[in-house]
């Protein structure tokens, strides 16, 4: 008997059917607004969030951030006078990468995270790689906390998602915050208006 | 090994407290530091109104768990499976290190990066590669930092909470050739990441933990705040995530109870910086899950004893632990600490761990921060019977207890005994404050009151 056959035959002797599966816990109305909330959190764990009008304004915010020979990976067609970048299929190219811009699909109130998945980031190594991260979601696409979250997902297939709060950061040392552990030593998430 | 890590192998929890107790202001600094982390926790936690809500619903999803683990797994697997990954089964920590290094080899692989993964801890995956030739790069700061010092993870979350940043100065100028005496935070950083970003650059294989694993999708999620899983990863041509077979929950939606309630309990945060969910490998890349057993199923045989499968390692336990706090992650030399590991540890050897469901003052503290619920001091006392019953338990403490139970179910006996005792503390307290009597280190002995309660309680009815 193999390993998996023997571990499944013990599981198979202890198995019961006490216990049912809860229902899920919804969460009280979030009382603020919920661009407010998911501003004050990211703020509060080292992000930062920009309301802005128009696709220029986004474009116009970064270009003030970045030299003109520093690397700049835009994956947003809308903001079509960052330069569509192209990139090849070794991720270790992308060590240089200064800055790397990417639609979100929503965020989350409570703790300021962004969901994307990886057919919205290029090379799956870009968010995570880029010395600094910018995200890109609707005003309208935040949700109150990680119950709205999963509902939101839903059962959709992506292939890689993550959630992502704030710069990567480490308290390792003394428990002294630092920003910008391995990857993005900062995080901005533009904050579009509902047209 | 050598004499010292010889010698420090032999002891129990108390003896290597002692040696911890030595210096008190490095206790009291090690105590506040988790106790500020454990206060962080409280803050957290007192915003959420459904936190109680939150912590029933976790811990019914993991006992439903622990009763289906036969069918989540394999519904696990056939997803996993159907995603283009290999599952591996593993009965036990030689097997799973054995296939790790097989995966290595495979691929003609020689060095490797590990994100955080208290697993391969349990299994001494390091150790075995080590042997075997593979070059291991613990890429989590903290790890880094306990793997430059050939020591293990002294906590499940903050693995170097016991080093001073002057000590990790100290270490980095020896090993990543810092300057000597700069002991910043922000530039050890830095000078980490430096060192660090290499390895991810020109390792080709990444291994990392898993925090959850859902059935219903195959999918694994893995939270992080440094990014370092998520970097090793996304630059190898293999992951080889490790897990024990109890990270399975059944619905991707649990998830939205799980992740609200981890990062709160392990330190305050609303979430970890990144939380990732891999479904699929990346083009071109391998991805295998070896699903690890180690006395898990066994466990689940027990009554008493199974419910410690629940944990999600968030490491609340350890922050609040009066004993931890006061004796390092260290003293109870098992890959995990505090509270949940002094209940884990024996169910894999009770020999070897027979003293820790001793190191604990059954305060309840432990039970009452656990996320998902876990009874963790009726358990250490449950321990204790066990061990003693089977004979794991020093010969002192042994007749210690049998003294004890004499006293305690004879109140004459025991009226007689508090006399002698109050009289003798009174009158020579020499006899208690001395280095024979255990209770006197690191302690001042109360006075003993002039009479008993039984005492007073009488004369009081008199009057």
């Amino acid at each position: 008997m193999d390993s998996r056959d023997s571990i499944l035959s013990k599981l198979k002797k202890h198995q019961r059917v006490n216990n049912v599966l809860p229902p899920l816990v919804v969460p009280p109305e979030e009382p603020l607004p919920l661009a407010e909330k998911f501003t004050s959190i990211l703020t509060s764990i080292g992000g930062s969030a920009v309301n802005v009008k128009h696709w220029n304004e986004i474009a116009a915010h970064l270009t003030s951030k970045i030299g003109v020979s520093e690397r700049l990976i835009n994956l947003i067609p809308e903001l079509d006078s960052l330069t569509l970048q192209a990139y090849g299929k070794d991720p270790h190219l992308l060590e240089n990468v200064k800055m790397a811009v990417i639609r979100g699909h929503f965020g989350v109130a409570e703790n300021g995270a962004v969901w994307i998945t990886s057919e919205q980031m290029g090379d799956r190594a870009l968010p995570f790689i880029c010395e600094q991260l910018a995200l890109v979601i609707s005003e309208k696409d935040i949700v109150a906390t990680m119950y709205d979250a999963y509902e939101r997902i839903g059962t959709q297939s992506y292939e890689l998602g993550t959630f992502i709060a704030g710069p990567s950061k480490t308290a390792d040392i003394e428990q002294s915050l630092v920003l910008g552990a391995h990857g993005p030593k900062s995080m901005t998430v533009f904050l579009l208006a509902s047209a | 090994m050598n004499e010292t890590e010889a010698k420090t192998s032999n002891r129990d929890h108390a003896n290597r407290a002692e040696v911890f107790n030595r210096d008190e202001s490095r206790v009291n600094w090690h105590d506040e530091t988790l106790w500020f982390i454990r206060s962080k926790r409280d803050k957290a936690v007192h915003k959420l109104q459904e936190w109680e809500l939150l912590r029933e619903a976790a811990s019914k999803i993991k006992l439903n768990v622990l009763d289906n683990l036969y069918v989540y797994l394999q519904e696990f697997e056939r997803h996993a499976a159907a995603n283009g990954v290999t599952i591996h089964w593993a009965a036990d920590a030689n097997e799973h290190n054995r296939i790790v290094h097989r995966i290595i080899k495979d691929a003609g692989i020689n060095q490797i990066v590990k994100s955080k993964s208290m697993l391969t801890e349990e299994c001494h995956l390091n150790e075995y590669l080590h042997s075997q030739g593979i070059e291991v790069t613990d890429t989590d700061l903290g790890e880094r930092i306990v793997q430059l010092a050939s020591e293990a993870p002294s906590h499940i979350v903050l693995p170097c909470i016991h080093w001073k940043k002057e000590e990790i100065g100290e270490l980095f100028h020896t090993h990543l050739g810092t300057p000597k005496g700069n002991s910043d935070p922000q530039f050890l950083t830095a000078a980490a990441r430096t060192h660090l970003r290499q390895h991810f650059m020109s390792s080709r294989l990444a291994i990392t933990g898993v925090n959850f694993a859902v059935a219903e999708t195959g999918e694994i999620v893995v939270c992080t705040n440094e990014g370092n899983a998520d970097l090793g990863v996304q630059l190898a041509d293999v992951h080889i995530a490790c897990m024990g077979i109890e990270k399975i929950i059944p619905k991707r939606k649990h998830l939205g109870i799980f992740l609200r309630l981890l990062t709160r309990s392990a330190t305050g945060q609303p979430i970890t910086t990144y939380s990732t969910h891999f479904r699929k490998a990346r083009p071109g890349q391998q991805m295998h899950i070896v699903l690890v057993d180690n006395g898990r199923s066994d466990r689940l045989g027990s009554d008493d004893f199974r419910n410690a499968l629940k944990c999600i390692r968030c490491g609340a336990c350890m922050n609040t632990c009066p004993v931890y706090r006061r004796s390092g992650g260290h003293s109870y030399h098992y890959a995990i600490a505090g509270p949940i590991g002094s209940i884990l540890a024996p169910g894999l050897d009770m020999k070897q761990y027979a003293d820790l469901p001793f190191a604990s003052t059954l305060c309840g503290s432990c039970t009452h921060v656990c996320p998902v619920k876990i009874d963790i001091h009726d358990q250490l006392y449950k321990w204790r019977q066990v061990l003693v019953k089977d004979g794991h338990v020093a010969t002192g403490k042994k007749a210690g207890i049998g003294i004890m139970d004499v006293v305690l179910s004879h109140p004459r006996i025991y009226r007689f005994a508090g006399k002698i005792g109050r009289w003798m503390m009174n009158n020579f307290p020499v006899a208690v404050n001395n280095k024979l009597n255990p209770w006197y280190k690191q302690r001042e002995m109360p006075a003993a009151p002039r009479e008993s309660f039984h005492d007073w309680y009488k004369k009081r009815k008199k009057n």
